[in-house]
């Protein structure tokens, strides 16, 4: 066990100058000509360079039966490169000291919606170039080795296993079947959607899935335009040879017709208690006015009112919290907390009417103005590393966002009125047609 | 070729590799002994505030214990002119973040803000370091957070009981045999006189260190200091009992059985630990060899211990997971750990055997020019990549700091560790791994709790 605990994973991420001195954040914009877009913001105070593809491969791409695909595709790219145009194949091994020898370091990962690449090298000419080369080589011919999947899957069911024997995980799975029914956000990666996963499938979905000319490439570091161009065009070749067609819809996630209560017996230390249904859409015109709206109930740390009431004033939780999670679709409205097996129900009662009160009634004058306050007065907060400017421009390119979304994000978050905050959480949340679980709860 | 690439790559790291120092840090100390560190970063518009106070779970007593993480949440509960909860309000109100951790060394108290509110947290930040004041009731109900949080941390995770366990049976003497969060009994016993207590006795200027990193001038940041924290009257810094742990004589084994369905193994030994950055005792060039040997057997992807227990190379695969650790500093003793869980069929001693057989094999077989190299290599990349988190580099000093270490530590630091031969390495693996040192710990799955 490491030494450090934190007090709260008040993971506070929100934050803009009231001055506006960073203003414009220089984001340079061009497509390339396989289609992929390119954006770059040039930070030289440091000789390094932070590189993200983000591509529409994500789980929701799942075939029906191989849930888990996406994300096994992502982590078995790591795992050795063929021979090609006069190199030698590469296993895993030697892929990995090959990163070492120019510290450098590469990874791929899906999450629901997006496979993501990610570079960060230094910026000296030599290294850098070792350390493209090197990526566009991993992105162009992954070996998907079928006795390193083997291996790999045998942990991931021994994971699924131990995973099985914690309160969490039946939580989690019981509230994603209730919230999505059916709908791929919803799948759940089971010891047979694994047993369904082959090399074969890794590849053929790899060269499916993954095309360059819809894909988003952003670039953060010391390197002026016409290196990242170049940067940008030998990884997108890797990629180009997949061809470019249109993909299928993805049905959006249905509302639900009803309330659901699951009570699932567990004995356990704690009670895990999760209270939701589906929320919005990332590309929702209320996207801003929810999210100031949810710093407000349960995303603000300390002074939100979930907080406030069921930790703050009655001592039910360690921690309580409210999330939206926007997608292509309308990723869950989640309510979670963890509590004493006897408190849960109360607990539980207790967010609900939170949540029902805030729908109702909204924020009020005071509640707003703090929150306009952290939000707007922490806006530099938002873009003070490389890290965290890459996050930026990469919500900028995967969600097609303007070019000056943050030069405009401190406006338009003052511009939010309570009364846009109730208007908006009226229509996509209905307190209701919730989703309730409990995992390990107990009469009091 | 390789061998050559090697050298090449690695000649070509140290070159940059007095890369972009920002103005320099500066440490001084106000008049009532605390110390004040600037980093200055010019980067963005922010700044980071850390406020390390040099008590953690070590400087608690029996009977008491998690009495300095408590005192971490009550420390959100007030002073006279600031309500309870009006903390959270107001650095909110500020555009800034915050947090707090207890560690077994130290209470750190962070904020994250826009540079031109530094004033502000220090000023907050001071009137509670000196003035933490509180309710008898807003302390019973945080209690029950309190509680919450170790059902949620240990209670509901088998290996962090498991580890509690282990922990407590590694050390006899030395406080950190407790829990940072304290036992569930001492937590419910826990008096507003304890904390009251603890936050008296060790909340004092000459024990505490004020780390500001960011777009701030080291100047005025003295200026703010002597304005906040310098009112703060000086105290003397109680005597702390060394509380030395004994020699240990023979292994120890502790089994645990919880409801899991992965067993886990982990071995333990008391080795030497870096306390002065210039020495050049053997216990020094040990703790620094050991630091290598840990990177050497698990620092990155395809190290020795993956590749020969998770990989299964030329052999069986025996762990799904493994893992090196060694605690290079801190204030109490610390160990080199090896720890796996045993893949599917593999029962943990052989698992426990198969780790040790990779000390041996560096005991016997030394290890390379090219692992060494690979590990120092991606150090000093890291040394680069480390100067993008403002909040990582704060983190540091304050550690050096807590550490008697100066501002330079992790300068001076580096280039020691990339003195480190392939000798030293094997070295330390054939001296240092006796049985008498060893401290095993095994989760033991039970299918019903």
């Amino acid at each position: 066990m490491k030494a450090m605990k934190m007090y709260g994973a008040l993971a506070l991420t929100l934050a803009m100058t009231a001055q506006g001195a960073l203003a414009a954040l220089p984001i340079e914009q061009w497509t390339h000509s396989s289609g992929a877009r390119v954006y770059l913001v040039s930070s030289p105070a440091i000789p390094m360079l932070d590189v993200s593809v983000d591509v529409d491969a994500g789980s929701r791409r799942d075939p029906a039966g191989q849930a888990g695909l996406a994300r096994a595709t992502a982590s078995m790219l790591s795992k050795g490169v063929r021979a090609a145009d006069g190199q030698p194949a590469l296993d895993e091994n030697a892929l990995a000291e090959a990163w070492l020898d120019i510290g450098a370091q590469f990874g791929a990962s899906a999450s629901s919606d997006r496979m993501s690449f990610s570079l960060r090298t230094l910026t000296e000419p030599a290294l850098l170039e070792r350390a493209v080369a090197l990526a566009a080589r991993q992105m162009a011919q992954p070996a998907f080795p079928a006795d390193v999947w083997a291996r790999e899957r045998e942990r991931s069911l021994a994971a699924l296993r131990e995973a099985d024997t914690r309160p969490g995980t039946h939580a989690g799975r019981a509230f994603a079947a209730a919230v999505y029914q059916g709908h791929p956000y919803g799948a759940q990666t089971t010891a047979q959607t694994l047993l369904a996963i082959g090399v074969n499938d890794m590849t053929a979905f790899y060269r499916q899935q993954v095309m360059a000319c819809g894909a988003r490439i952003s670039l953060v570091g010391a390197v002026d335009r016409a290196t990242a161009d170049r940067i940008a065009s030998r990884l997108l070749a890797a990629i180009v040879p997949h061809g470019c067609r249109s993909q299928p819809p993805v049905p959006e996630v249905a509302p639900l017709a009803a309330a659901k209560d699951e009570r699932i017996p567990f004995a356990a230390a704690q009670a895990q208690v999760l209270l939701g249904q589906p929320g919005m859409r990332r590309d929702d015109p209320a996207f801003l006015t929810l999210l100031v709206g949810n710093h407000i109930l349960g995303a603000g740390g300390f002074t939100s009112r979930l907080m406030d009431e069921v930790r703050e004033k009655r001592g039910l939780t360690y921690g309580v919290y409210s999330n939206f999670s926007p997608g292509r679709h309308a990723g869950a409205f989640t309510v979670s907390l963890t509590t004493r097996p006897d408190q849960a129900e109360a607990a539980l009662a207790l967010s609900r009417e939170v949540v029902a009160r805030f729908v109702a009634e909204g924020p009020t004058e005071a509640e707003l103005q703090v929150a306009k306050d952290a939000l707007i007065k922490g806006f530099a907060l938002r873009l003070d590393s490389n890290r965290k400017l890459l996050d930026n421009v990469v919500n900028i390119a995967w969600n097609d966002l303007p070019l000056d979304y943050l030069d405009t994000w401190t406006t338009q978050v003052a511009a939010v009125t309570a009364d846009d905050i109730r208007r908006a959480f009226q229509r996509v949340l209905a307190p209701q047609r919730m989703v309730s679980v409990i995992v390990g709860g107990k009469a009091p | 070729m390789k061998p050559f690439i090697l050298r090449w790559a690695a000649l070509l790291l140290a070159t940059l590799l007095s890369p972009p120092t920002w103005a320099q840090t500066e440490r001084f100390t106000l008049a009532n002994g605390l110390t004040v560190i600037v980093q200055p970063d010019r980067r963005a518009p922010t700044a980071v505030h850390m406020l390390w106070v040099r008590a953690g779970s070590m400087d608690e007593v029996d009977g008491t214990s998690g009495v300095a993480h408590v005192l971490e949440h009550m420390m959100f509960k007030g002073t006279p002119t600031v309500a309870p909860g009006e903390y959270s309000r107001r650095v909110a109100a500020l555009g800034g973040t915050h947090n707090a951790f207890t560690s077994r060394d130290a209470t750190v108290y962070h904020q994250q803000v826009p540079s031109d509110q530094v004033l502000a947290v220090m000023a907050l930040e001071a009137d509670r370091f000196a003035n933490n004041q509180w309710s008898d009731d807003e302390f019973r109900r945080e209690i029950e957070v309190i509680k919450e949080e170790r059902r949620q941390r240990v209670e509901e995770s088998p290996r962090a009981r498991m580890y509690e366990a282990y922990t407590a049976q590694v050390f006899l003497a030395s406080p950190y045999r407790r829990p940072i969060i304290g036992w569930m009994s001492d937590i419910e016993s826990l008096t507003p006189v304890d904390v009251r207590a603890f936050h008296r006795q060790w909340y004092v200027p000459a024990n505490a260190a004020v780390v500001v990193a960011g777009d701030v001038d080291p100047q005025q940041v003295r200026v703010w200091a002597e304005q906040t924290y310098g009112r703060i009257p000086a105290r003397a810094v109680p005597e702390r009992k060394p509380r030395v742990e004994p020699p240990q004589q023979g292994p120890r084994r502790l089994e645990y059985r919880a409801r899991a369905e992965q067993a886990l193994v982990t071995l333990g030994w008391k080795v030497p630990q870096l306390r002065d950055l210039a020495a050049t005792d053997a216990d020094t060039q040990d703790a620094l060899a050991l630091t290598l040997l840990a990177s050497v057997l698990d620092g990155y992807n395809g190290a020795r211990l993956g590749r020969a227990l998770v990989q299964g190379e030329g052999g069986q695969r025996l762990a799904d997971s493994v893992d090196a650790g060694y605690g290079l500093l801190g204030r109490g003793p610390q160990l080199f750990s090896l720890t796996g869980v045993p893949a599917p069929g593999v029962s943990v001693d052989q698992l426990a055997d198969a780790l040790r057989a990779q000390l041996r094999r560096v005991a016997e077989h030394g290890v390379t020019e090219a692992e060494l190299q690979r590990v120092k290599t991606q150090w000093r990349a890291s040394e680069v990549y480390k100067l993008d988190s403002v909040v990582n580099q704060a983190r540091e000093l304050g550690s050096y700091w807590l550490n008697g270490w100066g501002v330079d530590a992790g300068e001076r630091l580096m280039q020691r560790l990339m003195a480190v031969t392939p000798a030293q390495v094997q070295s330390v693996a054939q001296r240092l791994f006796d049985d008498r040192q060893l401290s095993v710990g095994v989760l033991v799955p039970e299918a019903k709790p």
